[in-house]
């Protein structure tokens, strides 16, 4: 525990913290519409962004951000128009990005082995003053979206056609969608690491959906999740030496399997209190 | 007064095959159209059109005198779909999804007030599920499913009901009960356009039948009667030889899942 008083470890707190809270609440509306997967394809985009940024000596959260952003409203624009080859085209879009990422970093005066890491899986002592700063202010902002928009996000991951006829600007909504998941896994991407990001946007949701009946519980639950794991994982990492966002990862599967068996038992009692009742009288009576 | 739908010369259709040809139909305040026709006949296809799910290729919509393009008021209209949205696994309450239906209304940027919740809570008790208010939605049943979306279109207190086939495999219980929650909407005044695949407990309430067929308005009229032995009690409307069974004019449209009723 005494870790935390270092400065760099407070640093990555506060940043696992921020990401542990926005991760999920942007991940639910991800979920909900079945895109699972999309914060790891904007995360192997965001590596290409990385790569520019090392390359031309900006700041690499900076031109990932960029990069992603780029990459997640054509993503989005691809799914509106909803062709079957868009699979397809999201596939090229996400293999480009990682390659594109690893060939640029490669080519950057600061091309060890180890810094390609950091960008992909996390690592705790990279944390500056200014990336809190841009962690924190962007983090806000993404959650603050998210929960204000709550109904109307919901109404548009649940069912898009009567968003539509709701008179919901739905491509808007969207492409907010789309420009905050670039933005949260950029900003994830110091803590966990861009291949782990998608994660953290998903698994407290799955975890908190095994034993909630509404979206706004579960939406909470979520959020409690992910700042939970984030938390612990940056402690437990700095204690037994380990990457902190695959071990953040593993948390929040452990309060996913928790939680799954929690469900499951409750389902058990539940039956044997209730037990079923014959749902209708049995149609004939046969005697001897 | 000026009529709630106006359809002229109407085109449409999805990826370069066209479904409506030339669709003209006038729904004035009050009335209730039930869209009938074949599968693939084009009667969702015309309902989408008309509240621009579907784009237009020729013709005009007018919504309450609005041309469709510049219509705004989408409070007035509450759409029901055939079915609630694919089940993503994330729960939400029955609540929830009705709460919804109060978007339209308020704008985005408001979180609901009393008068939203006042108006979730009316919309159940109408559809008769207000009991189930914190149950998710994936623990009903089809047909209360179905009753949800009726209460989330109402929740909004819309002028205009659009239905897509709400009776399409739903149980006898909710069938009665939102043809009772749609004589009620009518009773005060509500306009009603719904798709349907037969009549069934709905059918005193119909007040024009239109047919759709191959694109076009085939029959526009009170709702035709079943004839002939199609009128007989306990008839099961089989076609065994479907493909050759063409959607005549003035009957509508059978196919292998009508029912006489």
């Amino acid at each position: 525990m005494e870790l935390l008083a270092y400065p760099f470890m407070q640093r990555a707190l506060i940043g696992a913290l921020i990401i542990g809270l926005a991760a999920p609440a942007l991940g639910i509306y991800l979920v909900q519409r079945r895109l699972s997967l999309i914060g790891d394809g904007i995360g192997h985009v965001a590596l290409t962004g990385v790569g520019v940024g090392l390359l031309t000596n900006t700041s690499p959260v900076l031109t990932a951000v960029l990069v992603a952003t780029i990459g997640a409203v054509g993503v989005e624009l691809i799914r509106e128009r909803g062709r079957t080859s868009g699979d397809l085209a999201l596939a090229l879009l996400f293999y480009g990005g990682i390659a594109g990422g690893v060939v640029l970093v490669g080519l950057s005066d600061d091309s060890s082995n180890s810094n390609l890491m950091q960008y992909l899986f996390g690592s705790l002592i990279t944390t500056s003053v200014q990336d809190i700063a841009v962690i924190g202010g962007l983090g806000v902002a993404v959650l603050v979206a998210m929960l204000a928009l709550r109904p109307a996000l919901f109404a548009l991951c649940n069912d898009e056609e009567y968003a539509r006829v709701s008179g919901l600007p739905v491509r808007t909504l969207n492409i907010l969608l789309a420009v905050t998941t670039a933005v949260t896994v950029t900003i994830a991407m110091r803590t966990v690491g861009l291949l782990l990001v998608s994660a953290l946007m998903v698994v407290p949701v799955a975890a908190a959906q095994q034993v909630t009946r509404g979206f706004r519980t579960t939406m909470a639950a979520a959020m409690l999740i992910g700042v939970g794991a984030a938390g612990a994982g940056i402690v437990v990492s700095a204690e037994i030496d380990t990457a902190p966002g695959a071990t953040t990862v593993l948390l929040a599967l452990v309060a996913f399997l928790g939680a799954t068996l929690a469900a499951t038992v409750r389902r058990v009692l539940v039956r044997r209190s209730h037990p079923p009742v014959a749902a209708e009288p049995p149609d004939v009576v046969l005697h001897g | 007064m000026t009529n709630v739908v106006e359809v002229r010369h109407a085109a449409a259709g999805y990826d370069g095959r066209e479904i409506l040809s030339d669709v003209s139909l006038s729904v004035a305040p009050g009335d209730v159209v039930a869209v009938l026709g074949a599968n693939g006949s084009g009667k969702s296809t015309l309902i989408r059109t008309v509240l621009g799910l579907v784009p237009l290729r020729r013709g005009e919509i007018e919504l309450f005198g609005t041309p469709q393009r510049r219509f705004r008021q989408w409070q007035r209209i509450g759409y029901v779909p055939q079915r609630l949205g694919a089940g993503s696994g994330v729960p939400a309450t029955v609540g929830e999804v009705v709460a919804s239906g109060r978007l339209a209304r308020r704008g985005i940027f408001h979180f609901p007030g009393a008068a939203d919740k006042a108006a979730v809570r009316e919309a159940l008790s109408d559809v008769g599920l207000l009991d189930r208010i914190g149950d998710p939605v994936s623990t009903l049943s089809g047909g209360q499913q179905q009753r949800t979306l009726i209460a989330r279109a109402l929740a909004g207190k819309p002028d205009l009901l659009v239905l897509d086939e709400p009776n399409a495999g739903v149980d006898a219980a909710s069938q009665e009960a939102f043809a009772e929650s749609l004589t009620r909407f009518a009773g005060a005044g509500g306009t009603i356009m719904l798709v349907l695949h037969e009549l069934g407990p709905l059918r005193p309430l119909i007040g024009r039948g239109v047919v759709v067929h191959d694109g076009r308005i085939a029959h526009e009229g009170t709702p035709p009667e079943p004839a002939g032995h199609h009128a007989e009690p306990g008839h099961d409307h089989v076609h065994p030889h479907a493909d050759e069974v063409k959607a005549g004019i003035c009957e509508w449209a059978p196919t292998e899942r009508t029912k006489a009723y």
